[in-house]
């Protein structure tokens, strides 16, 4: 991306004696894997163009155990949400957005009770307190009649029960919104949760992600819409599984915002 | 002599309700095996929750064909009960449909009764035809061979061997008191069971309440029997339906327990004013076992979900991974839990009360690795199941003490986590590099 990105870490804030509105947690995937990279600078440039005073951890940051946890590893998920915690509190952060929706159930959920508590929300909540106060407008039409269906993340919708608000901000794309037969409480995974993303599949007669891909493509998108890094690559692998990469874009909500702005 | 039906009737009856009696004693020792859990939170919300989902089959009608039929037989259960009462009473008192005398309420009674009977008829055909004929997949997974099948069609056999008996009842009733037979005094509507009457055409006075009788005696043992039916078969959640949504998951289902044992040791490695070296205390308890292996090792209320499980398989056609051919069914997971804590309440009866070894456990025994790491976490079948059954935590729970007690993980999990604890990524890379996104 040409534009420079003004990101701030909560070191820096400190040095100057300010809190931000926002801390910014990146997630694992979205400070390392080049896709979900992607996904992480379009939010950025959503939120500088917004003026939203925002901080990372930065280096400080450590994955947030929920990978370990859901693959059994109680003692090394409480050992990150403890380390986690304790940089949390001492920067005293009170708000906390994510575009991981696996980051973001955790931090809600599962932190609280081991002493983490902050009002946790997903990036397209986010957004959309954005765009409903008047911080943030949507100029660009490029996807103005365009078809783009939304994937339920798992952890997102069915988890956390957060189903409209993606699709409303999708809307004010002017966008074509398109549902798959299942979606919202029935929506079926992507196949990357519960540490699959990390190992292959058990034997079986189809991997997770074509199957969903192709209820994706019964819908006839342009685009198909996610809200969580994972999703992403599972879908992105499906459509070329599905040899569609060509004529269907697999772009995250942050990705497709930032390009109407 | 006079008092023989009576005395005969009593000792039925007790019999019936004393064995079921039994069973329930059994099955609440059995749940008890199981680890203790606080689920003394938000009882409102735990009420309401059982209100509908149990009573109201919110969950139910998620599928509306299956639902509204479920509805019908549901209904038609518990209303034509009432008519159990009655026949209770006039076993042990000798009387002759008592209520009689509610005069039109029980014209009207009675005759709700028959036509939901009809109802009930019809519905259970068409659960006959989905298990049969039309073959839903979700009713002929590898799980549903042998018992589980016979299971549910004799259930459906049952109920309609009950429904003719008391049309029968009613009609030859019927007949003898337009026959005008002594005891028969004209009482109750007999909107369905009338047009049975041509069967009776010709029989006399006698043979007739031979029919009456016949039909009357088979019903009350059918119910008690039916009864008595309930403990060995999926048909259990009737009655468990009640308690387990009540006590069925909370919140978000996204989130998982946090185990406390593990928070206590971490605090402990993390506390730099703690002695790593100091002797335990002596009052400290034997660290217990993390997740498990058999099924004394999940909570109580995971084995009330195993006993309340109804076998419909509403989870498993939801199952992403069921969906593209793994072996994992989370409808397996529940009936695999019921048949081992069965078998471990078996053992315990043969043994004077305790548990013997028996060289077998709910991990491997029954649920195999391949199952437990195919899941993907989605929470589809929580969301799917009617009565508010978690298969996914005993999964997790499974999980656990593979990790924590076994470290037998896959290999790929092993590299992930060990990044985790090297790097704060499940990746290889520098926890250094966290912000390099911003400028790439
Ligand atoms: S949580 Fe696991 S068992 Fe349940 S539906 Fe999803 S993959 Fe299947
Ligand atoms: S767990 Fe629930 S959905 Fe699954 S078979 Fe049992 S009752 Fe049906």
């Amino acid at each position: 991306m040409s534009e420079a990105l003004v990101v701030k870490t909560m070191e820096e804030f400190v040095a100057q004696g300010k809190q931000p509105e926002i801390l910014f947690w990146v997630g694992s995937a979205g400070s390392y894997d080049d896709r979900a990279k992607k996904i992480s600078r379009a939010f950025v440039k959503i939120l500088n163009k917004a003026s939203v005073d925002f901080a990372v951890l930065g280096s400080e940051e450590s994955c947030t155990g929920d990978v370990a946890k859901r693959a059994g590893n109680e003692f090394l998920f409480q050992m990150q949400a403890m380390m986690n915690i304790e940089v949390l509190n001492g920067y005293e952060i009170k708000r906390i957005v994510t575009c991981d929706p696996h980051s973001f159930n955790t931090l809600k959920n599962e932190y609280p009770s081991l002493g983490g508590k902050y009002d946790v929300v997903h990036h397209t909540q986010y957004i959309k307190e954005l765009l409903d106060s008047g911080r943030l407008s949507l100029e660009g039409q490029v996807y103005k009649e365009k078809r783009i269906t939304f994937h339920d993340p798992c952890y997102l919708g069915r988890a956390n029960a957060v189903y409209d608000a993606p699709r409303e901000i999708l809307k004010k794309t002017n966008a074509d919104i398109v549902e798959m037969k299942r979606h919202k409480k029935t929506a079926l995974c992507c196949g990357a949760g519960g540490a699959q993303m990390f190992k292959e599949p058990e034997k079986g007669d189809m991997d997770i992600n074509v199957l969903r891909t192709k209820d994706a493509l019964e819908t006839n998108p342009n685009i198909i819409a996610t809200g969580c890094p994972y999703c992403n690559t599972m879908m992105t692998d499906g459509i070329k599984a599905h040899e569609k990469e060509a004529s269907i874009a697999v772009l995250d909500v942050a990705e497709l915002i930032a390009n109407s702005i | 002599m006079e008092y023989l039906p009576n005395i005969l009737f009593g000792v039925i009856l007790f019999a019936g309700v004393g064995y079921f009696v039994r069973n329930v004693q059994k099955l609440q020792r059995n749940i008890k095996l199981g680890n203790d859990v606080d689920v003394n939170d938000n009882k409102a919300q735990r009420w309401k929750n059982m209100l509908k989902i149990a009573l109201g089959q919110t969950k139910m009608v998620v599928r509306p064909i299956a639902g509204l039929m479920h509805i019908i037989v549901y209904v038609g259960f518990v209303i034509i009960n009432i008519e159990v009462l009655e026949i209770i009473i006039d076993g042990l008192l000798g009387t002759h449909r008592i209520f009689a005398p509610l005069g039109i309420v029980y014209d009207f009674l009675i005759g709700s009764f028959e036509v939901l009977a009809l109802l009930v008829i019809i519905a259970v055909v068409v659960f006959w035809l989905r298990r049969n004929v039309i073959r839903l997949q979700r009713f002929v997974k590898p799980e549903m061979e042998g018992w589980p099948k016979k299971d549910g069609n004799l259930i459906l056999y049952i109920e309609l061997v009950l429904m003719f008996l008391f049309l029968t009842m009613n009609a030859a009733d019927f007949q003898l008191q337009q026959l005008g037979a002594a005891h028969y005094e004209q009482a109750g509507a007999f909107p369905v069971s009338q047009f049975l009457l041509p069967i009776f055409d010709g029989m006399s006075i006698s043979t007739v309440i031979l029919i009456e009788r016949i039909a009357w005696w088979a019903h009350i043992i059918g119910i008690l029997f039916f009864l008595n039916y309930l403990y060995y078969s999926k048909h259990l959640h009737i009655l468990l339906a009640f308690p387990n949504t009540y006590y069925g998951k909370l919140g978000p289902l996204g989130k998982f327990s946090n185990v406390e044992a593990v928070t206590n040791e971490v605090k402990l490695m993390l506390d730099p004013t703690a002695d790593p070296f100091a002797a335990p205390a002596d009052d400290a308890a034997e660290p217990g076992k993390f997740g498990a292996s058999d099924v004394m090792d999940l909570n109580w209320v995971q084995l009330l979900n195993a006993y309340t499980c109804t076998e419909c398989g509403r989870c498993t056609s939801e199952c992403p991974a069921n969906q593209t051919g793994k072996k994992l069914s989370p409808r397996k997971i529940m009936m695999d839990t019921r048949d081992r804590l069965e078998e471990v309440g078996k053992n315990i009866d043969a043994n004077q009360g305790k548990f013997v070894p028996d060289g077998k456990q709910l991990l491997d025994d029954y649920i195999t690795k391949e199952e437990l790491w195919a899941c993907t976490t989605c929470n589809a079948c929580v969301q799917a199941c009617p009565v508010s059954i978690d298969p996914l935590s005993i999964i997790v729970e499974m999980r656990r003490y593979l990790v924590m007690e076994q470290s037998a993980a896959p290999t790929e999990l092993n590299n992930m986590m060990s990044n985790i604890e090297n790097n704060g990524a499940p990746w290889p890379y520098n926890q250094m590099d966290r912000l390099n996104w911003v400028n790439e």
